[in-house]
């Protein structure tokens, strides 16, 4: 199980909670994780990522054990924090609002 | 009647707003989408509870919700706004070439004839259209052929902000966008061409009377008379008389032409209502003094309604999609400010009321008379 922190807006308009829990197949990559995230909740395809270069929105950031994994490709495996629970993968709004 | 319902669109939210006819209070519900930009939000003719709304944020792109029930509760639907094929390039403010590259949806025109059928227009300016309720959409791609590479951006990007259908003729729509100007099909969407006769933008283009590239701002007409409609472009207010054909400049001894909507009376098709704007850097009303202007020649004459109406230091702006008429009789008018006020008038403008005051930037509004 992978733990996912969303941004209000994207908790908001799947109908969930700030933080869920997603089962991920292996290998748990950035981009495996988003691919069931995506599958579970359908609304959130377009809002993270492109919804066919899969490319992330220029003000979507990925946070995981205090670090910026934003700019890693999305094929790399997820922290072993992560992947074992610990910590959460947080999806997070750019700071840009003010 | 058993009430009029306005539906709000501002920079944080969407507010639906509920009266019974002319009793004076107004139910306020809201923020829905707290925190998303919405552009605008509409109802079907057919099926007034059938609502369309659009959300956009910088963040997280763009959301399309649908509601069967007035705007109760909402159901997320398709947001996947692809253009056919490579959309290319259009002209960029300085006139190079840029890619075209979808920004939000700007307007939803639910359909006359079929309450699954919606029509969205887009920044970078395309039509969509869903025949599922929103679900799906697909781009009717032949607008674009329509010397797309010379249109350009506005102030507020390269937007398809108007879609207007034609209730006399399923196969008419006329659009309009910002800045290529007014277009016109008579085949459901299929073809297009470029209804732009008689505008002259002497200080935004080259050739003051291209074919394309004008920045029209709004366009209206009433639904008796299908063939005459009415231009708020971005200087001058114009009439054509034969579907776009042809245009006259109607600005007559308006305080200013410059102004972003434009609206027709409901049951009288030659009254219409703008709100002028002192130019286009300086987005407030002339001499700080909110001034409805309705002109019952259909252009031409023009008439200050400010009762009720702040007649000193007020500096907002009223965007393109934020003015609506209802279908009561007296006509009822209703527009938004970016101060995020909502006016109303129940007696076709000789006297207004804000039936809210603090609400944020207002986008759109649109006026339903429930059965």
């Amino acid at each position: 199980m992978i733990r996912l922190i969303l941004p209000t807006h994207l908790w908001r308009l799947a109908n969930t909670d700030r933080e869920i829990e997603i089962e991920v197949a292996e290998p748990a990559t950035i981009g495996a994780t988003l691919d069931a995230l995506e599958r579970r909740y359908p609304m959130l395809r377009g809002t993270i990522r492109d919804h066919i270069t899969k490319e992330r929105r220029a003000y979507v950031r990925f946070f995981a054990c205090g670090e910026d994994w934003s700019h890693e490709p999305q094929e790399m495996l997820l922290p072993e924090a992560v992947l074992k629970g610990e910590q959460p993968l947080r999806i997070v709004g750019a700071m840009a609002g003010g | 009647m058993s009430g009029v319902r306005v539906l709000v669109g501002t920079h944080k939210g969407a507010f639906v707003l509920t009266s019974s006819p002319r009793n004076g209070r107004w139910d306020v519900s809201g923020p829905h989408f707290a925190g998303w930009d919405i552009y605008h939000i509409k109802g079907s003719p057919l099926n007034p509870d059938r609502l369309y709304a659009s959300q956009s944020s910088d963040w997280f792109g763009q959301v399309i919700h649908r509601s069967n029930d007035g705007g109760k509760t909402w159901t997320p639907v398709g947001n996947q706004f692809s253009y056919d094929g490579n959309p290319g390039t259009h002209q960029f403010y300085d006139g190079t070439q840029h890619p075209w590259e979808f920004k939000q949806v700007w307007y939803l025109e639910p359909s006359l004839t079929d309450p699954e059928t919606v029509y969205a227009g887009v920044e970078d300016a395309a039509l969509f259209r869903s025949t599922d309720g929103g679900d799906t959409w697909q781009e009717l791609p032949a607008l674009r052929a329509v010397k797309g590479h010379l249109w350009q951006p506005g102030g507020g990007g390269m937007c398809l902000h108007t879609i207007l259908q034609d209730p006399a003729d399923p196969n008419r729509l006329y659009i309009a966008i910002s800045a290529a100007g007014a277009f016109r099909s008579d085949d459901g969407g299929q073809t297009w061409r470029a209804i732009n006769k008689g505008l002259h933008s002497d200080y935004e283009l080259p050739d003051a009377a291209a074919d394309v590239g004008h920045s029209v701002h709004n366009i209206a007409m009433h639904p008796s008379r299908p063939d005459v409609l009415f231009m708020q472009k971005h200087w001058d207010v114009l009439r054509s008389d034969d579907a776009g054909e042809n245009w006259r400049e109607v600005s007559g001894n308006l305080p200013s032409d410059f102004g972003f909507p434009i609206a027709v009376h409901a049951h009288e098709p030659e009254t219409i209502y703008v709100v002028p704007i002192k130019s286009d850097s300086e987005h407030y009303p002339p001499d700080g003094k909110l001034r409805v202007y309705r002109s019952r020649t259909g252009g031409g004459e023009w008439e200050a309604l400010t009762k009720g109406l702040p007649q000193k230091n007020c500096y907002v702006n009223v965007l393109r999609s934020a003015l609506a008429v209802d279908t009561l009789d007296p006509c009822g008018v209703y527009f938004g400010t970016t101060g995020g006020q909502v006016y109303a008038s129940a007696d076709s403008g000789d006297s207004w009321t804000a039936i809210v005051q603090d609400l944020p930037k207002v986008h759109s509004v649109e006026v339903q008379v429930l059965p």
